[in-house]
């Protein structure tokens, strides 16, 4: 048993006696037949093990997964291995920042509370929105929070449109939330093209329209017409968005989109199997009382000075329980922080260069693996980290298991209408030596 | 002492010299603006600051000292379970070999994750005699919305969509009633009895008024009083009899672990907090994770994918056709349910029982230790957490508010305050079973000494806190005039 209960059963019942209670009466009022008599389990050890022993048994399990320092990994799709410093982790392991709760007191929060306040105000120089949050569950669940603030916006309306470029786990999110809350979805087509330019609807009854930019594809999205499409039809102009890509290109608070969410892991964060994840929200100051999710405010003491409180709390299910915006109260607080202490160290110029190596090793890498004759581009369009590509004459699967001995994890394989399509992931961690490697691995196993 | 200045990353000094993170670009740059047009370019200047690694090690270092945590001392919150974080789990989760991996890689690569994953779904299901667990859900409230999401999926499939009246008591969680709005039910309040349990007679004549829509209950046991619901098998009994089917939510679960099960007591869905029963990090307000456990009749509706084990194998299985869907993008909080893995298989079954055993007997010393001075709402056995009002207090020009900031001058972290809703001036305290008996004597301490001040020199307390950095923030400037972001310069 690990040394977390600093108390003997001895001392415990001696304790107890001093108010006059024993061990024996603490659960003395549970019905007996509702007690637990079973004392051997299947999956669950009778006694603990040691520090050492749950050590070694994580190593062990670290061990049996093929991991992205080890091996040269080309996945993506929605999740990016990018380069992050080490101050940042370092920092979060503070304990003042890892065991502390929800900034309750804000007299004894202000570390939680200045950094919430640093990172919405990144947030929001990233994507020009007036406003951000404290962070979401993660992408997914944020778009699906983003349909739901939608509607209480557009009270009259029952449905949302979302393009068929958003990634497909996001999609999924937003129909179960939809289903369960007794709403509607389309989800459109895309172009030939590979955008969603010009499919919108044209008529009205949709609380928003939803476009992802850079898209599941890659491909970029012309958000001037896209948000001139979604008003025209009296929806809100929706956009998923990735904010390293930001750094780089349009900002959807010039296009005038008007709910902006994402996954910010590109900013720091672990790929680690797929969380914890690091969602966020933006919106314009309008919907401001329409968002759900914690919001950090600055406000003032008695003497004047600067405090950071958790704001706009009215909204929130503590207070207003079923006519809440949401029954979200979690944040990725210290993920969030991570990320804050990320964008801190990298600056402008360490962010921006992330993002356009990114951009320039995938443009390279494309270009080089089309090259080879053994694939053709599935979308012409610029793109920014990520592609996809059609296999001439060869299965994917297949490479991609072979590509397993060189140490090389390839793409995503996506199966479509019969045909397949391989979707590559280039961060500015790869090497243009490691680019050609992979070439050169793909053109003698692609057979 | 505090150190640094009371300023953001926006007010440091902008860094002129070159700092090198990143080797140089090996590809050629192409001009990105021709690459993607006029139009797709970023126009906004990119106003982020460029720094020193010195400088930002430093700001951050003294903004964490502005914070109290867990490792600072007691965190007497109730209803959040601040035990101690174990740090070894840290390290852990911080393995490349767990960080590294990307859900999309094929299973034959991630073997250990998977394998992490069906071993602790096994654990929780006997730690709460459940059939199945699904890990996607990123938080306690978002394994709530998922939990009730399963029940409406249960009364559709058996062809009962009219199924539409969540039963929720008036001591419940705030999350409670809005996770079933969230989840398209209608609300149906319980009240509480004289003896703080749920007034089974005000239950019984619910159902019966809304027997055909009845969908079920969602219930916490020990409630939000820190009292057990002694009659918990006959509300099960009397909702299955309805039709309805009963939600548990895992808040509390830290009191009975091990004890008592929510699948013996006839709950059929139940969420977990792993930040608080299971000593994973809070971290300031996330990341959480809330994994849900389900009765064998909910489990095709769980969402995709799932961890099952094929000939020695472990595999992802998405063909669920019955499945909810999803909640979130991938599998989980990986991370998060790494350290609840590590928790249990460090404490196994009996660590877990002594651990609930010292959080109850803790509460119920310093309980016992402080009840004559303050206004005790419900004269109930109390389990790992209890309620007390500052009725008397308030009287005399001393608020519930007031005597938790002063709590912050002698050191400790104040109880939760203003809940549950129905207990006046309220305060919840949950000491855990980390606390050293010296520890729980200095809270009983200070809560007896705060009572004397109280009464000899209100205006120390009226005026606490005293030693913070700041004082108490003026909270409606703050939402009348949100500021919400640094102004740019």
């Amino acid at each position: 048993m690990t040394g977390f209960v600093p108390m003997s059963l001895e001392q415990r019942q001696k304790m107890l006696e001093t108010v006059g209670l024993t061990r024996e009466q603490l659960f003395a009022h549970i019905p007996d037949n509702l007690k637990l008599k079973q004392t051997e389990f299947e999956g669950l050890n009778k006694e603990g093990i040691s520090e050492m022993e749950i050590e070694l048994k994580l190593m062990d399990l670290a061990a049996k997964n093929a991991n992205s320092c080890e091996y040269d990994s080309y996945l993506g799709a929605g999740l990016y291995d990018h380069f992050s410093p080490y101050l940042p982790s370092y920092l979060i392991q503070r304990s003042e920042f890892l065991t502390a709760y929800t900034p309750y007191q804000p007299e004894i929060s202000q570390g939680t509370l200045r950094a919430t306040f640093e990172w919405q105000t990144y947030m929001c120089r990233l994507t020009g929105m007036d406003l951000v949050n404290a962070s979401m569950y993660d992408g997914a669940s944020a778009a699906a929070e983003a349909a739901l603030m939608a509607f209480r916006e557009k009270r009259k309306a029952k449905k949302v449109w979302i393009s068929a470029g958003l990634n497909p786990e996001y999609i999924d999110t937003i129909k179960t939330y939809l289903h369960a809350g007794g709403f509607e979805y389309e989800v459109g087509e895309l172009n030939a093209d590979g955008t969603a330019c010009g499919t919108y609807p044209e008529a009205e009854g949709y609380a928003a329209f939803f476009i992802q930019s850079p898209n599941f594809y890659g491909q970029l999205e012309d958000l001037d017409s896209f948000v001139e499409a979604a008003h025209a039809q009296k929806a809100l102009a929706t956009a998923v968005m990735d904010p390293l890509a930001l750094t780089m290109l349009a900002t959807p608070g010039d296009k005038g989109v008007d709910i902006v969410v994402g996954e910010a892991q590109p900013l720091g964060v672990p790929v680690s199997f797929g969380g914890p994840a690091l969602g966020y929200m933006g919106c314009t100051e309008k919907l401001m009382r329409k968002m759900p999710g914690r919001i950090v405010g600055r406000t003032e003491d008695k003497d004047g000075n600067d405090v950071y409180v958790l704001t706009l709390q009215a909204r929130e299910q503590h207070i207003r329980r079923d006519r809440a915006t949401s029954n979200i109260c979690t944040s990725q607080q210290l993920i969030a922080t991570l990320s804050n202490i990320h964008m801190a160290l990298m600056g402008r110029d360490g962010l921006l260069e992330a993002a356009e190596q990114s951009a320039a090793k995938a443009i390279y890498l494309q270009k080089k693996l089309i090259e080879t004759g053994l694939f053709k581009a599935k979308y012409e369009g610029p793109f920014f980290r990520e592609f996809a590509l059609v296999p001439q004459g060869f299965d994917l699967n297949e490479l991609n298991h072979k590509l397993l001995d060189k140490k090389i994890i390839g793409g995503l394989v996506l199966e479509e209408n019969g045909e397949q399509n391989w979707l590559l992931a280039v961060t500015e961690k790869k090497t243009k030596a490691k680019l050609d490697r992979f070439v050169e691995a793909v053109v003698e196993l692609a057979k | 002492m505090l150190f640094g200045k009371e300023e953001l990353v926006f007010d440091l000094p902008e860094n002129e010299a070159p700092i090198r993170l990143m080797a140089e670009c090996d590809v050629e740059k192409p001009d990105f603006k021709a690459y993607y047009g006029e139009d797709r370019v970023r126009h906004l200047p990119l106003n982020l600051p460029n720094l020193s690694e010195p400088q930002v090690a430093r700001h951050y270092t003294n903004m964490s000292a502005r914070n109290f945590g867990n490792d600072n001392g007691p965190y007497l919150l109730g209803s959040c379970t601040m035990k101690y974080n174990p740090k070894l789990h840290e390290k852990l989760a911080s393995l490349a070999g767990f960080t590294s991996t990307h859900p999309y890689q094929a299973d034959e690569t991630v073997q250990g994750n998977l394998q992490l994953y069906y071993e602790l779904e096994k654990q929780l299901c006997d730690v709460c005699g459940m059939d199945a667990f699904t890990f996607q859900p990123a938080a306690g409230a978002h394994g709530e919305l998922t939990g009730i999401m399963l029940i409406k999926a249960y009364h559709e499939d058996h062809g009962h969509p009219e199924r539409n009246i969540m039963l929720i008591p008036d001591s419940a969680h705030g999350t409670n009633p809005a996770s079933a709005v969230m989840a398209g039910f209608k609300v149906v309040e319980v009240a509480s009895a004289e003896n703080g349990q749920v007034d089974i007679e005000d239950m019984r004549s619910k159902i019966e008024k809304h027997r055909d829509q009845l969908a079920g209950l969602m219930l916490t046991n020990p409630n939000t009083l820190g009292i057990f619901e002694e009659q918990v098998d006959a509300m099960t009994t009397m909702v299955h009899d309805a039709g309805g089917l009963i939600y548990y939510d895992g808040a509390n679960i830290n009191a009975i672990l091990m004890q008592v099960r929510p699948g013996d007591m006839g709950f059929d869905v139940v969420h977990l907090n792993v930040h608080k029963s299971f000593s994973t990090p809070h971290g300031g307000g996330g990341p959480g994770a809330g994994p849900v456990g389900v009765k064998e009749c909910l489990v095709p509706y769980l969402p995709k994918p799932r961890v099952l084990k094929k000939d020695d194998k472990y595999a992802l299985e998405y063909n669920l056709p019955k499945s909810i869907g999803k909640v979130r993008a991938f599998t989980g909080s990986f991370l998060v349910c790494l350290k609840t893995y590590c928790y249990i298989l460090g404490n196994g079954a009996e660590g877990l029982k002594n651990a609930s055993e010292g959080a109850v007997a803790n509460a119920n010393y310093i309980f016992r230790r402080i009840k004559d001075r303050f206004k005790v709402p419900h004269d109930n056995p109390v389990m790992h957490e209890f309620v007390i009002s500052g009725d008397w207090q308030k009287e005399k020009g001393c608020s519930t508010m007031d005597m938790a900031k002063r709590m912050i001058d002698y050191g400790m972290h104040p109880p939760t305050v203003y809940f549950p809703l129905i207990v006046h001036e309220a305060m919840m305290f949950e000491p855990t079973e980390t606390e050293t008996k010296e520890n729980l004597d200095l809270v009983a301490d200070t809560m007896l000494k705060i009572a004397d001040e109280v009464e000899n020199n209100p205006e120390v307390v009226q005026s606490a806190p005293h030693n913070t950095p700041v004082g108490r923030p003026d909270e409606v400037k703050a939402a009348r005039e949100p500021i919400l972001k640094y102004p740019e310069k």
